[in-house]
């Protein structure tokens, strides 16, 4: 090995990549929990945990879009849609349980629409996602009227207040939720013939292509489920707040994809781990936490939220010259 | 006007591109120069066009020594190059086109349209070419753009007009209009150095002409005091020695057969086979359709029609991904391009095609997977330090290896391997020759696409020689010569 690779080896943007958003997440933790020992409760935790659920959820599927080189705008256009979907089919008596998997299939649908237009029409993915996400957004809008969804049968149904509200030996059930789908799709992407295939298409379509991936299924599958698991994100916050709202979601994907970038994921595709997407979401939701806590103005907390995307993007800028 | 080019010498590292150059061209002439890829020829044109300083060497202005600086000092001496490449902006107008850059201005950056207008007109008046000058440039055919190209380049009172492979883009009516041009051009004093590799039209429209081969011009000719077979062995006239592994092929049955493949203009009525344990060249100029035959075949692009039996049987390929279940395995000529995941690890390269078949339960199989990657590695002697190392940081023949490898472990039975050796050093050339005579001994059948001709006359059973997607002539190479081979490859015809 010559000294200019030993060199590259060491350089900033590479370390990043490997452990620096373990590193950042410890800095903060520590940070915070000294200007504020409150942060360290266990309830304060608990909050946490369920405030970054939603987010990491979503996040799980940016992570797939963003490997290959695609980006996924209308995540939270879709969380809207399928929550409302489904708390219309709660309202007209079905069954919870049967009205999450229809509102889970709806926003698989959803994003396999993304999918088809990205991979068989050729459509750049920020704008084919761009556009769907008006689709999507004006679609709930006229499904609920533009008023929140909600009524009796929702508030007092217990299986469906469950999934947002209830506790499980201490710990808010979408937590369960969101480990177990981090370990699906963890899975999913590093054990599986799927997860290389996603990697290859990410690393060079053309090569994957002529190695007989089917270039165009990954892409589809890839989008579907990233609409799925926003639709999932969706049942959860419909169930959280007992009702629906029209504007529910809204800036959802901004925060999904800071998860993934913070998380060490090239925006170029083909580089980046799940692990690291779940330690982004954490990143995000201590950020949020610690912020409330030491009692800084919602509007500074936009401003250093900007600014650690932006130091994210920048190393991984910094990597990708490397 | 006399330009001269005396004992011009150039080198890119250790490589030594241009050795002994001699040439010269004289107002009102047309000045062919013909030479096999890579003999030198746009290096050498590179250096009188000011693009590129020559080593060794000098070049005299009707007798005076001139260096130029740069393009722009070239163009101040009257010298124009018309890339193969054309540099035109579709979207724009024949008259922006025409003043790209050097716009002409009223006063306060205001632009005189009109002046530039008529002034273009002119230009076109000169090739007598009747075009608007508003028209769009896009939506002119070639041959039109190229005379705009021309148009433009004479606006620079240009005395010395350079043409790489002008005609390799145009039909044959455009061709007509465009040796008018020259002709008059030739008339008004223009001397035209006329690069292409195409015999006839070399020898209907030159007066005088020069053949290059390996850095040094071998001989300049008067037209009409020449003939082509002449032409034909200065351009491949060299010793081969025995740098090739010897070939004893045993044929079995055959493999791979095509009937009438057509795509569009770029190749027409293809029809071939090969067999199991041969080694089948393709071989031909640049731009002669022999790699898009292939993508075709593979499925990499679409055909218009044809047909497509493996092992005698007929099938369907519309994506690689079906061509791979028939056991065909592409290498492709651009390794870096669609060859290779440069930031993939070696694994992931080499993977693959086969990784479907490394599966447990529906997840991969690890060590299955690794063994298996480590036995490919092993076997094809790349030189990394494991499997895991970025595809990226190997040299040019390991990379090859690498890509070789993913196609021999994906179990193909035919192997189309499109330049194979380009760009990989002499050692590890070596190596892939062995390991293609390891295969054919196992029975693969193996189609080579290459440019080298030595390649293809030292390292192959049978030659099958593309001319403007058309196959040409099919020769056994132990009949085949270079002089043979290059006159199907220029379009003409053996006559035993």
């Amino acid at each position: 090995m010559n000294n200019a690779e030993t060199k590259k080896k060491f350089s900033i943007g590479n370390f990043y990549s490997k452990l620096g958003p373990l590193v950042a997440l410890l800095v903060l933790v520590i940070f915070v929990s000294v200007l504020n020992s409150s942060f360290l409760n266990i309830n304060n935790i608990m909050n946490l945990l369920q405030q970054i659920s939603i987010n990491a959820l979503i996040a799980f599927g940016m992570q797939f879009v963003i490997l290959t080189a695609g980006i996924d705008l209308s995540v939270g256009s879709i969380l809207a849609l399928s929550g409302a979907f489904m708390a219309q089919l709660i309202l007209m008596g079905c069954p919870p349980i049967f009205a999450f998997a229809i509102g889970m299939i709806t926003g698989a649908i959803f994003g396999a629409v993304n999918g088809v237009l990205i991979a068989y029409g050729k459509a750049a993915p920020f704008i084919a996602t761009l556009a769907t996400s008006a689709i999507f957004r004006g679609a709930t809008y006229v499904l609920t009227n533009g008023n929140p969804i909600t009524g009796k049968t929702m508030n007092n149904d217990f299986s469906f207040l469950f999934l947002g509200q209830g506790y499980l030996f201490g710990v808010p059930f979408q937590v369960y939720v969101m480990v177990v789908l981090y370990a699906l799709a963890y899975l999913l992407l590093h054990k599986t013939t799927f997860g290389r295939k996603t990697y290859a298409v990410g690393g060079n379509e053309k090569a994957a292509f002529v190695a007989g991936v089917n270039t165009k299924k990954i892409t589809i599958w890839i989008y579907i489920i990233a609409g799925f698991l926003s639709s999932v994100a969706g049942m959860i916050l419909t169930s959280q707040l007992s009702s629906a709202q029209p504007d529910a979601g809204t800036g959802y994907e901004m925060d999904a994809i800071a998860a993934v970038v913070l998380g060490g994921t090239s925006l170029a595709g083909g580089k980046g781990k799940m692990f690291g997407t779940l330690i982004g979401a954490l990143i995000i939701g201590v950020l949020n936490n610690g912020m409330n806590l030491l009692g800084i103005s919602s509007f500074y907390q936009q401003i250093v939220k900007g600014i650690v995307i932006l130091i994210a993007v920048l190393l991984d800028r910094k990597q990708a010259k490397a | 006007m006399e330009i001269e080019m005396k004992h011009i010498s150039k080198s890119f590292g250790n490589n030594k591109v241009l050795r002994d150059i001699n040439f010269s061209i004289h107002s009102g002439e047309v000045h062919a120069l013909m030479g096999e890829n890579g003999a030198g020829k746009s290096t050498m044109m590179n250096i009188l066009t000011g693009l590129l300083n020559a080593d060794g060497g000098e070049i005299t202005v009707d007798g005076k020594k001139t260096t130029f600086k740069n393009a722009l000092d070239a163009e101040q001496h009257g010298i124009a190059f018309i890339h193969q490449e054309m540099n035109n902006f579709a979207d724009m107008s024949v008259v922006e086109n025409m003043f790209l850059n050097r716009e002409l201005k009223k006063g306060f950056g205001v632009l005189d349209t009109k002046a530039m207008k008529e002034q273009a007109k002119t230009a076109l008046d000169r090739l007598g070419v009747d075009i608007s000058v508003d028209t769009l440039v896009g939506s002119l055919s070639v041959g039109r753009q190229q005379t705009i190209e021309i148009a433009k380049s004479l606006m620079n009172k240009t005395q010395v007009l350079i043409m790489d492979e002008p005609t390799a883009a145009l039909s044959e009516n455009e061709i007509a209009k465009l040796f008018k041009i020259i002709d008059s051009l030739r008339e008004q004093g223009v001397a035209i150095i006329y690069i292409s590799h195409r015999m006839e039209e070399i020898f209907e429209i030159s007066n005088r002409l020069t053949v290059m081969r390996d850095g040094l011009t071998i001989n300049t000719y008067e037209t009409s005091e020449t003939d082509v077979k002449q032409i034909v062995h200065d351009m491949v006239g060299r010793d081969m020695g025995d740098f090739y592994p010897e070939r004893k092929p045993e044929f079995g049955k055959e493999l791979l057969s095509v009937k009438g493949l057509n795509s569009g203009d770029t190749f027409k009525d293809i029809d071939f086979s090969v067999k199991s344990g041969e080694i089948l060249a393709f071989s031909g100029l640049m731009g002669a359709g022999r790699t898009e035959i292939m993508r075709g075949i593979f499925g990499v692009d679409k055909l218009d029609s044809g047909e497509i039996f493996v092992d005698g049987e007929k099938v369907e390929i519309k994506t690689p991904e079906q061509a791979i279940k028939h056991n065909i395995g592409f290498l492709t000529e651009n390794r870096k391009d669609e060859g290779l995941i440069l930031d993939g690890t070696l694994s992931e390269n080499i993977d693959l095609p086969s990784i479907d078949g490394f599966t447990k339960k529906g997840f991969i199989d690890e060590k299955a997977d690794k063994d298996f990657v480590d036995m490919l590695m092993k076997r094809l002697g790349v030189k990394a330090q494991s499997s895991q190392d970025l595809a990226s940081s190997l040299s040019g023949g390991n990379q090859q290896k690498v890509v070789l490898a993913k196609w021999v472990g994906s179990g193909a039975q035919i192997l189309i391997l499109d330049e194979p050796t380009r760009g990989v050093d002499v050692g590890a050339k070596r190596e892939i020759y062995d390991l293609m005579n390891e295969l054919t001994d196992r029975g693969t059948a193996i189609i080579m696409v290459s440019s080298d001709l030595d390649e293809v006359l030292g390292f192959s059973d049978n030659i099958v020689v593309v001319y403007e997607g058309k196959i040409q002539g099919e020769i056994a190479t132990k009949d085949a010569t270079q002089d043979k081979v290059m006159t199907l490859a220029t379009g003409g015809e053996i006559n035993e």
